[in-house]
């Protein structure tokens, strides 16, 4: 399993009162599978992700990771596995403005010191999604597409086993949307990464390989989608 | 427009412009605090001083001249003396002490003291009360200082002169003293008849004589002046009256006072650019509200008064805190300038300077937030629908350049009603405006430089830091600005002080001159040079001395020219009533330069020297400055009179004089021969490395010459260090206050920015940064911002100092560069702690929390 997520809680302090967003959540993720997540507003699909990646401590309940028990672990650690393991892309895209589109799909690379390879192959990512021109843009000179794609560049530049993705055609017009769905799936594909997106777009999610509806902090559903999973071979 | 709605909202709304901007509002604190203070304790002085007039004198009136009054000034006083007026004598000579117990001597202000002086005010001495009635004869009493510089104790016995008299007391509190007139000075004070006793009264001594009155009514103080004007102008007696002395001391000090206001308001202006730095940040992040709101029908001018009125509330809630500051610091203020005040300060509530600050205040904060308010009328109401709607850029239209010219008109303003002269504000205004400029453009263009020399090898978060510089909203040059003005003030005044005490140790150090003597008897001449250490004769520089007076140029009395208003080549009438001390020698001075004319050996030896008033009469060399007051060139006459008999000379070359250099020099030197066996005195110079060696020499002289003065330079060097430094005290303390607004701005900029800031934390958190790594990504920005904003300052201040030596110093600029460093490392921490500090919160937040926060 890439991902197992196990009795998870989660409970913040919402006006005083305790607001409790997850109740006692088990998933279980495989290796280069590619999970959509959906479900109203306040379903607690963001912060499913954000406890699945290790952004946030859960309440309670346990969230393994590529083998790795997130709780047994120091933010700092978190971090470094994220810096090796993980990718993200967000639905506000999340560039740093004072870098341009290069240097922001190198910031992953450069954050675990791999900084010689880095240059080539934030290159290459940039020229896959279609940016070979405007390497040297700032983000505010980029397009809301173009920013996204730059983000999704930055994501893989890492090769992480493991991507998540919050709404990331959230902020799109339709057809910028599936392009960059239509990239997402192809990277995916080309790098064998596990995949887990949450989404609002219901047709986005029919593409997944597997579609997880929650409602009121509780899986209320776990059907396949209409995606077609690549060759899954045998864990390690 | 709709201004109940204006001010509902503007009242709801302010809550939260508080809490954004409001910390930017204490930018404005500062300056008004210094603006407050100085004003307060300006009002201080100035009461103080009034208040005390008659104390300060010690008296209502005061004669005073360089000479023993004449008998005509003593009638004067004896008919004054009948009507009814008490009149007290004062007289100061300067002369060597030495105290036979420690073997030590210096050269002290002798007084002697007569009649009940002083008539106001109460002396302090100790053992107490023995002022009394006056001082006993035969006894001295000195000032505190006396006792720790010749190393003695009450009892002691000092020589004065010919006389050997016990120290009786000392005078701790003399009402009429002047705090730094007494560091510089110490004084030794003796009964009238002692001082005359003493012998130090000869012709040619250096002394200044004083009568002092006690009259019974203003009529009577203004009377003397109506009726024995033209005797007392005649005489070159002076008469001031106990106010007009009050009125001299604190407008000094006011003057003083002005200049420290114009650093003030420095503080205040730079608020001012905080302000509009902020105000811009924060409607650039209302923007949505404020595109709603015109979308639901408010109008341009509704939002804008509601916007305006807030910045006006958080301008005067920052002018209210000021103004608390400002009261705190103005009890601090006559402690940081005590060695400059002439009575002791007592901090009153001064309602005028607190109401001025406030208004100022508040002023500054509304004329500087304008400009960045009027942008609010640009937002479009379509960007409720769409955020990246941009509005069009704003265009010049008459309300925008109406505001542009308040704010240049307050500026301007402010600077003219602070300076004590308005050209003086003129002068600042244009500075500052010269100095924001060159700020502003030096950081940036040094920010510029960074981004793209930045090497790029460099670790990834040490680049990330240094390029967050250049993060929108980030403020870099407003913050540049602030804190690069303050490292600029502080910079420019530590450079300008530590040239000036080079150049006086260059004066007074090296190979120079340290020892000068004056009041030399001819005949005492030989036996001096005997007192010198063996070797050290050769360096000893002796010139005669010859008081002379101009009687009459080109054969026209003095007298006539100096009436004649209408002649077009009137002299100036201060170079004809002056005393002038001439000499006579054979060679040029080493700091001498001929420029016109030719030397006396050139001009005797015949061979086509110029045939100069046929030949007759001696040659007179001049100075070139005085040569041009008296309107004379070469082959003029100048006729001279010397101790009562006339001299005529001929101007046989103008020569020009390093007058910086310890040297004896002159304005006129007479050919020798032409008045050798007039009355004179001498002048010695000599060098006397040791201080051991100086000590001994002048226990010689007083020993066996009383009446000659020494004055030990290395001691004048000390004293005007000591005046030196207290300027600086005092200007580096309101410089202060600029670095701190600066800081103000900079706590500011970083709250304005503090949601980006920490959206870029968490991701950089959730793409995997380490702690440490995020750490150093703040230190570096930091750290380059700190360096960029006090290089800025620095290289301005290093470039001001530059030009302000040469130009207005007369000194070659040498660069300091211990200081400099200083300066870098203490502003450049300050910006590193507070920029740590402020973001703090970043390293301790999860980063999910500040994501989903940035989404929404």
């Amino acid at each position: 399993m890439m991902i197992v997520a196990d009795g998870l809680e989660k409970t913040y302090a919402s006006g005083g009162r305790p607001l409790t967003v997850l109740h006692g959540l088990d998933l279980l993720i495989e290796r280069r599978s590619f999970v959509a997540v959906v479900g109203p507003s306040g379903s607690g699909k963001t912060t499913l992700l954000g406890l699945l990646a290790g952004l946030d401590e859960p309440t309670a309940g346990r969230v393994i990771l590529d083998g790795q028990d997130l709780s047994a672990l120091t933010e700092d650690q978190r971090a470094g596995f994220r810096a090796e393991r993980v990718g993200f892309v967000f639905q506000t895209f999340h560039l740093l403005p004072t870098l341009t589109a290069l240097e922001n799909v190198l910031v992953p690379l450069e954050l675990v010191g791999r900084a010689r390879e880095a240059r080539d192959r934030a290159t290459g990512l940039l020229e896959r999604v279609g940016l070979a021109d405007r390497m040297d843009h700032y983000p505010v000179q980029l397009s809301g597409g173009e920013q996204q794609r730059v983000a999704l560049a930055r994501a893989f530049s890492n090769r992480p086993r493991i991507l998540f993705a919050d709404e990331p055609t959230g902020n799109l017009d339709v057809d910028t949307g599936a392009t960059i769905t239509t990239m997402l799936e192809e990277l995916n594909r080309e790098a064998e990464t596990t995949l887990v997106m949450v989404t609002h777009d219901l047709q986005l999610a029919e593409r997944a390989h597997r579609v997880v509806r929650l409602s009121r902090g509780t899986i209320a559903e776990d059907r396949p989608g209409a995606g077609v999973p690549h060759s899954v071979q045998p864990s390690p | 427009m709709n201004l109940g709605f204006a001010l509902r909202l503007a009242a709801r709304e302010g809550k939260h412009g508080a809490r954004r901007v409001g910390v930017y509002m204490t930018s404005i604190s500062l300056g008004v605090a210094a603006l407050v203070s100085i004003h307060s304790f300006r009002d201080d002085v100035a009461r103080s001083v009034q208040a005390e007039a008659d104390a300060l004198m010690g008296a209502n009136a005061r004669f005073s001249s360089s000479r023993a009054f004449p008998d005509s000034v003593r009638t004067i006083v004896d008919s004054l003396e009948q009507a009814g007026a008490e009149i007290a004598a004062v007289t100061t000579a300067t002369s060597l002490v030495l105290a036979p117990s420690s073997g030590d001597v210096r050269l002290l202000q002798v007084r002697g003291v007569s009649g009940g002086f002083p008539f106001y005010g109460a002396v302090t001495t100790r053992p107490a009360g023995r002022w009394g009635a006056g001082i006993p004869p035969n006894v001295a009493f000195v000032d505190p200082a006396v006792l720790s510089q010749l190393r003695i104790s009450l009892g002691d016995t000092v020589v004065v002169g010919g006389l050997r008299l016990p120290v009786e007391a000392t005078v701790d509190d003399l009402p009429t003293d002047l705090a730094f007139q007494t560091a510089v000075g110490p004084r030794v004070h003796l009964a009238m008849e002692t001082l005359e006793a003493a012998g130090l009264l000869t012709f040619g001594s250096l002394a200044r004589f004083e009568l002092f009155l006690k009259l019974p009514d203003r009529a009577a103080r203004d009377a003397v002046a109506e009726r024995y004007g033209d005797v007392l102008s005649a005489t070159r007696v002076r008469y001031t009256l106990a106010e007009d002395q009050a009125q001299n001391l604190s407008n000094g000090v006011r003057f003083l006072g002005r200049f420290l206001g114009l650093v003030g308001l420095g503080a205040l202006l730079l608020g001012g650019i905080g302000v509009a730095s902020a105000i811009h940040v924060y409607i650039r992040e209302r923007q949505p509200g404020v595109a709603v709101l015109r979308c639901v029908g408010a109008d341009q001018w509704t939002v804008f008064v509601a916007y305006l009125v807030q910045a006006a509330a958080l301008g005067l809630a920052g002018a209210l805190l000021g103004v608390v500051i400002g009261v705190g610091v103005q009890r601090v203020l006559p402690v940081v300038l005590a060695g400059a005040l002439p009575v002791d300060v007592t901090p009153e509530l001064s309602w005028i300077s607190l109401l001025a600050g406030l208004g100022v205040g508040v002023w500054v904060a509304v004329i500087f937030a304008l400009i960045p308010l009027l942008a609010l009328r640009d937002v479009p109401p379509l960007q409720a629908l769409r955020r990246d709607v941009t509005p069009p850029r704003p265009t010049w239209d008459a309300i925008r350049v109406v505001a542009w010219l308040a704010l240049a008109g307050s500026v301007v303003g402010l600077c003219v009603l602070e300076a004590p002269e308005p050209a003086i504000g003129l002068g600042f205004a244009a500075a500052l405006a010269v100095s924001v400029g060159a700020l502003a453009f030096t950081g940036w263009a040094l920010a510029r430089l960074t981004r793209r020399f930045f090497p790029g090898w460099a670790r990834y978060p040490v680049r990330q830091g240094v390029s967050n510089l250049f993060r929108p909203r980030n403020q870099t040059i407003s913050v540049t600005l602030a804190v690069g003005f303050g490292a600029f003030i502080v910079g420019t005044v530590v450079q300008v002080q530590a040239n000036l005490v080079d150049d006086l140790s260059d004066s007074f150090g090296g190979g120079r001159p340290n020892v000068l003597l004056f009041d030399v008897q001819p005949d005492q001449r030989e036996g001096i040079v005997a007192l010198m250490p063996p070797g050290l004769e050769d360096g000893l520089e002796i010139a005669p001395l010859v008081p002379s007076r101009i009687s009459a140029i080109n054969g026209v009395g003095a007298d006539v020219l100096r009436s004649d208003s209408l002649r077009e080549d009137r002299p100036e009438p201060w170079a004809l009533r002056r005393e002038y001390r001439n000499t006579y020698r054979e060679e040029l001075g080493p700091a001498e330069e001929l420029v016109e004319g030719l030397w006396w050996d050139d001009l005797r030896s015949g061979d086509g020297a110029p045939d100069f008033a046929g030949g007759v009469l001696p040659g007179v060399s001049l100075e070139a400055d005085i040569a041009e007051d008296l309107r004379v060139g070469l082959g003029d006459t100048i006729t001279w009179a010397i101790a009562g008999r006339e001299l005529a000379s001929v101007v046989t070359s103008i020569r020009r004089v390093d007058w910086g250099r310890l040297e004896p020099n002159f304005f006129a030197v007479l050919e020798p021969g032409s008045v050798d066996q007039a009355p004179h005195t001498l002048i010695m110079v000599a060098r006397l490395p040791e201080a051991e060696q100086r000590a001994a020499f002048q226990r010689g002289l007083v020993e066996r010459y009383p009446n000659v003065s020494a004055l030990d330079f290395s001691r004048v060097q000390e004293a005007v260090e000591a005046v030196l430094n207290q300027v600086r005290q005092a200007v580096g303390f309101l410089g202060a206050f600029s670095v701190l607004a600066g800081m103000v701005v900079l706590i500011g900029a970083l709250a304005a920015s503090r949601a980006q800031r920490m959206r870029e934390g968490a991701l950089l958190k959730t793409l995997g940064a380490r702690r440490a790594q995020i750490v150093t990504v703040l230190l570096s920005e930091y750290l380059a911002l700190g360096t960029l904003a006090t290089a800025t300052g620095l290289v301005l201040a290093w470039l001001g100092a530059a030009v302000v030596m040469p130009t207005v110093f007369d000194i070659d600029f040498t660069t300091h560069f211990r200081p400099l460093l200083a300066i870098w490392l203490v502003v450049t921490g300050l910006t590193v702690v507070v920029g740590l500090m402020g973001s703090r919160r970043l390293l301790s937040r999860p980063p999910f929390e500040v994501l989903r926060e940035a989404a929404e």
